[in-house]
């Protein structure tokens, strides 16, 4: 009897403990690219404010089934989700950070930058139309390059990612054979390639397969020093992938509030712009009349302290006038 | 039921509270399977059972899936696996059980414990950075240059070694189901009553004979029922090939190629899988494989229990 008295006496003392100690947390699930910069910003944001956030980087589709089942306080998905579909969920949206996607190139002899390609060739090249990297046309384009007779050998993503919806969805934008024939989305049927887990996975075999081309994250890339390409944007310009060229093309997109930020970044106008980046996203429910300003209390927190961190950790924050368009836009919904 | 004619307050509790635990295994099962049948109803019912088998279809932007890539996959996979997994399996429970000196019998038997111990996911790292590496600069060009070269078979050594394909992941599982078969195979030998091996030895049999017509044809059963239940494991196992197949959904004749199977697809996809047919179709190739390990165990358990009746007649 003793014993079972003192048990409870535990169990009481736990119980108090945890009620006592019940730290305002927000619940976020989601996408895990943008997971690093969330936790970074979460951790620099309880310090300040004591309020702690908990997110689970389960996947993009994970994040939108949760958000829709009202399982979380914020939900966060790579891709936009369609206007009718932000209505229809009765859901806010809006971007959080910028990221790209930036092809990749093993090609003995060159280096980061030195191959250029067109949206045409890269097109014809993933199509499996372009075989060899001697082929006339990268040639034409790159005259001092040492390009040989060797089989172009594409890599591709293995599991459905957010990388890959903005890639796919340039390559649709750009060239009207790979829309019919494959199409956008998070993971599709590629014509030609081998696949591999993750960024990582990419990477590994880019770096292991002489004359070979992947995509990857921009983070990934610049981290580590993989030989990117230098792409011709909607200008016109051969651009190369860095933080000046995401922003360009952050702030020429036309980011729309009242079709609630829905945009794909991908080429975008600006003269510098990367062509192919794309914003992360966050959902809010908006009946949640209690959390949602906390959850946008805490982006507004990382809008105004968090740039250095992302930057940090290679994300692209937004621009100024965009972080002022959805101050804006949570202003209309009555949580900001 | 004695426990409870005694009427002892305790052991009705007791037996109730055991009761209560058994009876949660069946709830789980069910509930498992009324999950997957009711998640996966869309795509059973816009693609049927039959065109989903046979479709090779995955395409998640048209949102046109099928299960035979992965299935192709799996079984080959589990094939080449088995091929290499059984008779070093068998070898070394031959070893052990009636070759080795007994000092060695243990070290042996615990080695082989723990290489079942190993979760599946170092199988997986190890496999990506280590094994695939070895197997795309070493093995496969080696493979293409003898056996690639022979009339008919070169098909299966066809394409360019990159490592990741289903050869690599058909070692790597069979690593992870040697043991499995090792230790029962071991324990169905050992069944042998030693009458009847000392009885062939009297006769004047050779170790080989002993193993080849006495400890084999007694333990066959037994044996056979160990391999299926490796079969078992193999089919089901996620992690280990999860990094080393490529998820490519397609059948390929050559095992040089990067293929999918239903655990590969599952642990790549499910996370970003947005549109519900095509999550519905990810719990659909669920099913399938939950009906097939079902099915493989219900047939090792079977021939099990027929070597324990037989041994103890």
């Amino acid at each position: 009897m003793k014993r079972i008295l003192s048990l409870i006496a535990a169990l009481a003392i736990v119980f108090s403990f945890s009620t006592a100690g019940a730290v305002e947390t927000l619940n976020g699930a989601g996408a895990s690219f943008p997971y690093p910069v969330y936790s970074a910003w979460g951790y620099e944001y309880n310090k300040a404010t004591g309020v702690r956030l908990n997110y689970q980087s389960i996947g993009s589709g994970g994040g939108v089934r949760q958000i829709v089942n009202r399982t979380v306080d914020f939900g966060a998905s790579d891709a936009p989700l369609k206007p009718e579909k932000v209505e229809k969920e009765n859901l806010i949206q809006f971007p959080a950070v910028i990221g790209g996607v930036v092809p990749v190139v093993n090609l003995p002899g060159t280096g980061p930058g030195d191959l250029r390609l067109t949206p045409g060739l890269l097109c014809r090249i993933l199509l499996g139309e372009i075989k060899y990297w001697d082929d006339g046309d990268i040639k034409e384009l790159n005259p001092a390059l040492p390009l040989k007779r060797k089989k172009i050998t594409v890599v591709r993503r293995s599991d459905g990612s957010g990388t890959t919806a903005i890639y796919t969805t340039y390559l649709s934008q750009v060239c009207s054979e790979w829309k019919e024939k494959v199409g956008a989305g998070k993971a599709v049927k590629w014509p030609v390639g081998i696949g591999g887990k993750g960024n990582e996975g990419v990477a590994n075999y880019v770096k292991k397969v002489k004359y070979s081309i992947g995509y990857v994250e921009f983070a990934y890339a610049k981290q580590n020093r993989l030989s990117y390409v230098r792409l011709k944007n909607a200008a016109g310009n051969f651009v190369e992938p860095s933080f000046e060229s995401f922003q360009d093309a952050a702030a020429s997109g036309d980011f729309d509030p009242s079709k609630h930020f829905y945009l794909w970044l991908t080429n975008a106008p600006g003269k510098n712009a990367w062509p192919i980046s794309g914003a992360t996203f966050i959902l809010l429910a908006r009946e949640k009349k209690e959390s949602n300003p906390k959850v946008v209390k805490f982006f507004d927190w990382a809008f105004r302290n968090g740039d250095e961190i992302a930057k940090r950790l290679v994300y692209v924050p937004l621009p100024a006038p965009l972080k002022e368009k959805i101050r804006r836009y949570w202003k209309s919904h009555g949580i900001y | 039921m004695p426990v409870l004619f005694k009427k002892n307050p305790v052991d009705i509790v007791f037996s109730v509270i055991t009761a209560a635990a058994s009876v949660s295994v069946l709830v789980f099962i069910v509930g498992i399977l009324y999950v997957l049948f009711a998640e996966s109803s869309a795509a059973i019912e816009k693609f049927g059972v039959v065109r989903f088998l046979t479709s090779t279809d995955w395409d998640p932007v048209r949102e046109s899936f099928g299960a035979a890539t992965s299935l192709y996959g799996t079984a080959v996979a589990t094939a080449i696996s088995l091929l290499i997994a059984i008779p070093v399996a068998i070898g070394i429970a031959v070893f052990i059980t009636e070759i080795a000196p007994d000092f060695l019998k243990t070290p042996i038997g615990v080695a082989i414990e723990l290489l079942a111990a190993i979760p599946s996911i170092i199988y997986g790292m190890w496999g990506l950075f280590t094994l695939a590496p070895i197997m795309a600069d070493y093995i496969e060009p080696a493979l293409q240059a003898t056996l690639g070269r022979v009339p008919g078979l070169g098909i299966l050594f066809e394409g360019t070694p990159m490592g990741i394909d289903l050869l690599t992941a058909g070692i790597i599982l069979s690593i992870m189901i040697i043991p499995f078969t090792a230790s029962i195979s071991r324990d169905a030998f050992n069944l042998t009553p030693e009458v009847v091996k000392e009885s062939a030895y009297a006769l004047g049999a050779t170790k080989w004979e002993v193993v080849k017509n006495v400890v084999i044809p007694y333990s066959k059963l037994g044996v056979f029922g160990g391999i299926v239940l490796s079969l078992g494991r193999a089919l089901g196992e996620t992690m280990a090939v999860a990094f080393v197949l490529g998820n490519n959904h397609q059948i390929t004749s050559s095992i040089l190629d990067a293929a999918a199977t239903i655990t590969v697809t599952l642990a790549n996809e499910f996370t970003e899988a947005d549109t519900d047919v095509y999550l519905a179709s990810l719990f659909y190739l669920a099913l399938i494989l939950f009906v097939l390990s079902f099915v493989t165990l219900a047939v090792a358990k079977f021939f099990l229990l027929r070597a324990e009746q037989r041994t103890s007649r």
